[in-house]
């Protein structure tokens, strides 16, 4: 059963180089050999899946060794895998949702000259995030970490044609080797302290304490910092969360998949999974939880002022993750409902993307809400499923998010003291603007009168409903949307699954659960009522107006961009252009100048242009010669 | 006696290059071809050195010793350890790309230049240094090593100033003036260096009596032969300067640029894949095993510049206008790379080292020769000529850009496991330059996708629009360095296992002990 779990990375890893060394003869193909070994993928999960449920509780553990990778004295790392409840659930996600919007991706792709490259890419994401959640060591985690870091470069700028497209993957990429650094450096503390970075060694087993156990907290809070650090670049936590707007250039598909459901909620994962380490670095915990809270609000802030519907999603995805974060950070209290949200949120997001991936489909891939409006008559099916999503993720009772967001505001009292009554009280003012912001999506979209008009060369856009192929993946999400957290929450499933990794506690609620589910449905319905008072009543202008000095510093991601632009890109290119003048005269003059004055080497330098090889030659004679003479003279002392 | 091996991989690409060069101009086609036929015989001589070599036999096996010049204690000694066996096999292996990328770079012009000159001698000249790069790995009397690592100026000398990029901007009255500066340059720095060296060596000899490098470093060990601190010091700083020219070694560094700008693509690499690679692979034998106190004594200083390199040469990368020296002020980074692992003085940093020596000839191979075809194609080396080309040549754009991330260190290719390495091994003593040194990562992801950017992507400028895609030739050159960059990150065993058990024998030449983890330490 083992040697399927590097199967399940093969596949679309085979998938990827047939697609994108095959040339032109597979471009009538390329999409469903892509679509197919994703689904194969998904196949080996379900089938690992079933046997894990099979055994007890304490032995859901399968573990596969490949080979030696870098064997050099004193260093160890392997090309080895580890699946426990924690990486299958991440396997069931990735899979399946991969395996959706490959679906739906021949759909929407249908007129790319180059979608079979786009289906190689797609597959060598799904290949690298496998990768990286079935790893058994950092170093390894750290090549899915970066793999999936190189396909979300490669598309986001798929249309690379568009110089905003490469622009933004390359800002992806730059600011998420930023967060590598941490990840590079947390490794390397392991090593120097602990002597491996093994999964299994350094943390433990529920059997076995690992080597964290006899470390000084001072190293672990430096380890977990820098883990912190990694994660905050790979899921847009702030503050390296300004990658992600941009990032919405890429295919919506992608938006989907990479930039909504699993690539960008990997933070959460490595923090889960180091969660031994972060028990035992309360400070770097407390860290974790601000860095949590700072963005759930940052996300829910920008995400109210963007009126293009990607942004806003995007906006939307920094405050969920943001969310998980925070539950992560407050340790056995919160693991499990980090995770249960990252799934949850899965799926509505990824139909909520789907969904703008279909409004923009039949709208001429117009991207400005102002100038949607009443799309609901023309695209009833993309309405009703993004409708799902939308209750879905505003916590509406008995949806999906409502289960995980609750239990999340929940734990966040939990921690107790005036650090639980701060992270709660955020939780719940982001859970307000949640539903406020995605009313506003909503109406914006599917309600009021119709405001598109012809583009400049007089096309209207005609909406229309999207293909099969697309709906069929958006209405398979939206049950997820809708019945996932009933799924996982009654009767605490999903805690009883993977409790036996994570840990549970229940920390010191300070109020019944039962009174933070009321807040929480109390502010969302104050959100939507704000939301509809400002959308629904009012007709929504096609100009947005100017709005008060927060609505445009959201607009501009609350200045954070226009700060980086002006310190690191300005100051970075005065830095390197000085140092190129340095370079030129003084590192370059100084070195010649004094080769010159101390050797008279300018005179022989002429010369030597002249007549070079003779010169040459009377140096190595005259270099042997004194040669001989110094070692005759030591033969007579 | 048997086979002399050692001998016979050095002396065929020798003879090679005088046959190569006694071709009739008329038939150059059949001198490349017999350069070609030479590179890769020379290729199966350093397979079967690979394979015949035993890792955990002797240091140095396959040894040949003859006397030579007798009155002087010189001998023709030669023999290899782990370190020299992956660096021969890297050097065997990259000349048949360089010859096959430079098929067409010394072809006469049309135009009939003057100063242009034989076809035939540019491939000899290759050959050339190709034996006196391999013959510098494998000697181990010093100054058998000192005449050959001072003789390959003179092949490189001519390379760069006769055989230049004819992409230039200018007259070619001005490009030729340009070339022949870079190529003057190249040839002072390292011949001031040389002849440092050469004062070292002779005072060497004055103290040790001999040029045997096992005789001395076995006296250095076990004591026999002391040198007083002073001596040491001198000595081993004149080594060590002329091996951080070559390296090349910030503030040493500003040759390169040049050179590699005015090259042409395949000699480009030629300079920084496989000649400077002598300078760091003598950091590691020589400065090490002859002068391990003084090694100590310097580290410091060492492990700075070393940093500064690696910072500021991928800041000068950043600012780079021209492909080539973009490439090189990389190099100059990486090289940082290699000397801070050397002297972190761990068994992961000098295996990191040494792996970073192959893996690096082979990136900036995939990297620099891509660049040439690209550059040929267009006729400028500037980047702001380029763009779009994605468009017209993906293959040509995926090959550079797979060139691009093993410069950076993509996790999966083979750089990043010698970097990690490296990084880790400097970090386990030196915490503070470790974390200082990961910057690096940083901007070479920022040097490498600015260069991608501007060239590949965005809209298709006119002078490229009808650029073709890679020919199978230029094919045939890029996708084994490419398989190889792939294969050797995943399974890099072969190489280690190599390098492994020699590094462990320079660590205890230098008497130095990993850092022992913090737990066990506790224990």
């Amino acid at each position: 059963m083992e040697n399927l779990i590097a199967l399940l990375i093969a596949a679309p890893l085979l998938g990827a180089a047939v697609l994108l060394c095959g040339g032109r003869r597979l471009d009538a193909v390329g999409h469903w050999i892509g679509t197919a070994l994703a689904g194969a993928s998904f196949v080996f999960g379900a089938v690992l899946f079933v046997d894990l449920l099979g055994k007890d509780a304490e032995h859901r553990t399968l573990t596969q060794h490949l080979f030696s990778w870098i064997p050099v004295e004193g260093f160890q790392a392997d090309i080895a895998f580890h699946l426990d409840q924690l990486s299958m659930t991440f396997v069931l996600l990735i899979t399946g949702v991969g395996s959706l919007i490959h679906l739906y991706s021949i759909g929407y792709m249908e007129h790319d000259e180059r979608r079979r490259r786009f289906f190689g890419y797609l597959n060598l994401f799904l290949a690298a995030m496998l990768l990286l959640v079935l790893a058994d060591n950092y170093l390894l985690l750290y090549v899915g970490w970066e793999g999936v870091g190189l396909a979300s470069y490669l598309l986001i700028g798929f249309w690379q044609h568009k110089p905003s497209a490469a622009t933004a993957a390359k800002k992806a990429f730059l600011v998420n080797r930023v967060g590598d650094m941490g990840l590079s450096i947390a490794i390397m503390l392991m090593f120097t302290t602990f002597g491996t970075f093994a999964f299994t060694p350094v943390l433990g087993t529920h059997e076995a304490e690992g080597l964290v156990g006899g470390t000084s907290e001072a190293t672990l809070t430096g380890i977990a910092l820098m883990l912190l650090l990694a994660a905050c670049g790979k899921s847009a936590q702030v503050p390296l969360q300004s990658w992600l707007g941009d990032a919405m250039e890429g295919p919506t598909p992608v938006s989907a998949l990479i930039h909504a459901a699993t690539m960008v909620t990997a933070g959460v994962y490595l923090i889960v999974r180091s969660g031994a380490i972060f028990n035992a670095a309360p400070d770097a915990q407390l860290v974790v939880t601000i860095v949590g809270a700072v963005t759930l609000l940052f996300g829910a802030i920008v995400g109210c002022a963007k009126d293009d519907i990607k942004k806003a999603l995007a906006g939307s995805t920094m405050s969920q993750i943001g969310y998980m974060v925070l539950a992560a950070g407050l340790g056995p209290i919160g693991y499990v409902f980090a995770i249960m949200h990252l799934v949850t949120h899965g799926f509505f997001k990824a139909g909520l993307f789907l969904g703008a991936g279909s409004v923009m489909h039949g709208m001429n891939d117009e991207v400005d809400m102002r100038k949607y409006g009443g799309l609901r008559k023309y695209m009833p099916v993309t309405f009703v499923t993004f409708g799902l999503g939308y209750l879905a993720i505003i916590g509406f009772p008995g949806l999906s998010g409502f289960f995980s967001k609750d239990k999340i505001i929940e734990a966040a009292f939990a921690k107790g003291g005036t650090e639980g009554w701060i992270l709660g009280g955020c939780a719940l003012l982001g859970a307000a603007i949640t539903a406020y912001y995605m009313t506003r999506v909503m109406l914006m979209t599917f309600f009021g009168e119709k405001r598109w008009q012809p583009d400049e060369n007089g096309h209207e856009p005609h909406p229309h409903e999207s293909p099969k192929s697309m709906t069929i993946p958006m209405i398979v999400l939206a049950f997820g949307s809708v019945f996932a957290g009933g799924v996982f929450g009654v009767g605490d499933r999903f805690l009883h699954w993977l409790e036996p990794i994570t840990g549970h506690d229940h920390g010191h609620p300070p109020i019944s659960a039962t009174t933070v589910t009321a807040a929480t449905v109390a502010v969302m319905v104050i959100g939507v009522t704000a939301a509809y008072l400002q959308y629904g009543r009012r007709p929504v202008p096609v100009v947005a107006p100017r709005g008060s000095l927060l609505t445009r510093a959201a607009r501009r991601d609350l200045l954070q961009d226009d700060f980086n632009h002006v310190v690191l890109v300005r100051g970075g290119e005065h830095l390197t252009r000085s140092l190129v003048y340095v370079d030129h005269t003084l590192v370059d003059g100084v070195v010649n100048g004094t080769a010159a004055s101390v050797g008279g080497l300018s005179g022989r330098m002429r010369r030597l242009q002249n007549g070079f090889a003779r010169s040459y030659a009377v140096s190595m004679f005259g270099g042997a010669a004194v040669l001989v003479a110094a070692t005759l003279l030591m033969r007579a002392v | 006696m048997s086979f002399p091996l050692l001998t016979a991989t050095a002396v065929l690409p020798a003879v090679g290059a005088i046959v190569t060069a006694a071709v009739p101009a008329a038939r150059r086609t059949a001198a490349k071809w017999l350069a070609l036929l030479v590179s890769l015989a020379t290729l199966a001589l350093a397979i079967t050195v690979m394979v015949r070599f035993d890792p955990d036999g002797d240091r140095y096996q396959l040894t040949e010793s003859h006397a030579w010049i007798a009155d002087f204690g010189v001998r023709y000694e030669l023999g290899v350890d782990g370190i020299a066996v992956a660096l021969i096999a890297l050097t065997a292996l990259l000349i048949p790309f360089i010859i096959l990328a430079g098929w067409h770079d010394a072809d006469p012009l049309e135009t009939g230049n003057r100063r242009w000159r034989p076809t035939q001698g540019f491939f000899a000249l290759i050959l050339a240094v190709e034996a006196m790069v391999i013959i510098s790995f494998e000697a181990t009397d010093v100054f058998l090593f000192y005449i050959f690592f001072e003789a390959m100026l003179i092949p490189m000398y001519f390379l760069i100033g006769g055989f230049g990029d004819r992409a230039h901007a200018g007259t070619d009255e001005n490009a030729a003036a340009q070339r022949s500066y870079a190529a003057v340059k190249f040839l002072l720095y390292n011949l001031v260096g040389g002849l440092i060296m050469l004062a070292a060596v002779i005072g060497l000899y004055v103290v040790a009596g001999n040029f045997s490098l096992q005789e001395i470093a076995e006296a250095r060990a076990n004591g026999s032969l002391d040198m007083a601190t002073n001596t040491e010091r001198w000595l081993f700083l004149g080594f060590f300067f002329a091996f951080a020219v070559k390296a090349p070694l910030w503030p040493l560094h500003t040759w390169l640029p040049n050179a590699m700008g005015e090259a042409t693509a395949p000699v480009a690499v030629l300079i920084t894949a496989v000649v400077d690679k002598v300078g760091t692979f003598a950091m590691l034998r020589f400065c090490l095993q002859l002068f391990p106190e003084a090694s100590k004594w310097a580290t410091p200083a060492i492990l700075v510049l070393a940093l500064i390199s690696i910072i500021y040469g991928a800041l000068l990368a950043v600012g780079q206008r021209d492909i080539k020296r973009l490439v090189a002020y990389a190099s100059i980074s990486h090289f940082g790379f290699i000397i801070l692992g050397i002297f972190a003085m761990t068994s992961q940093g000098q295996s990191g080292a040494t792996l970073y020596m192959v893996n690096h000839g082979i990136s900036t191979a995939a990297l620099m020769l891509v660049a040439g075809f690209l550059i040929s194609r267009r006729g400028s080396r500037l980047i702001a000529d380029y763009g779009g080309v994605q468009k017209v040549a993906p293959v040509l754009a995926g090959t550079f850009l797979i060139g691009g991330l093993a410069t950076l260190s993509l996790p999966g290719l083979a750089p990043f496991v010698s970097e990690f390495l490296v990084l880790v091994g400097t970090f386990a003593r030196y915490p503070v330059i470790g974390i200082i040194a990961t910057f690096g990562i940083v901007l070479a992801a920022l040097y490498v996708l600015v260069l991608y950017q501007r060239t590949m992507t965005g809209p298709v400028k006119p002078e490229v629009a009808s650029m073709p895609d890679l020919r199978v030739r230029e094919l045939v050159v890029v996708a084994p360095l490419v398989v190889l960059l792939i294969f050797l990150g995943v399974y890099p065993k072969p190489v280690t296992d190599i390098v492994d058990p020699a590094v462990k024998q320079t660590m205890s030449d230098v008497q130095k002990k990993d850092p022992q983890p913090e737990v066990e330490a506790a224990k």
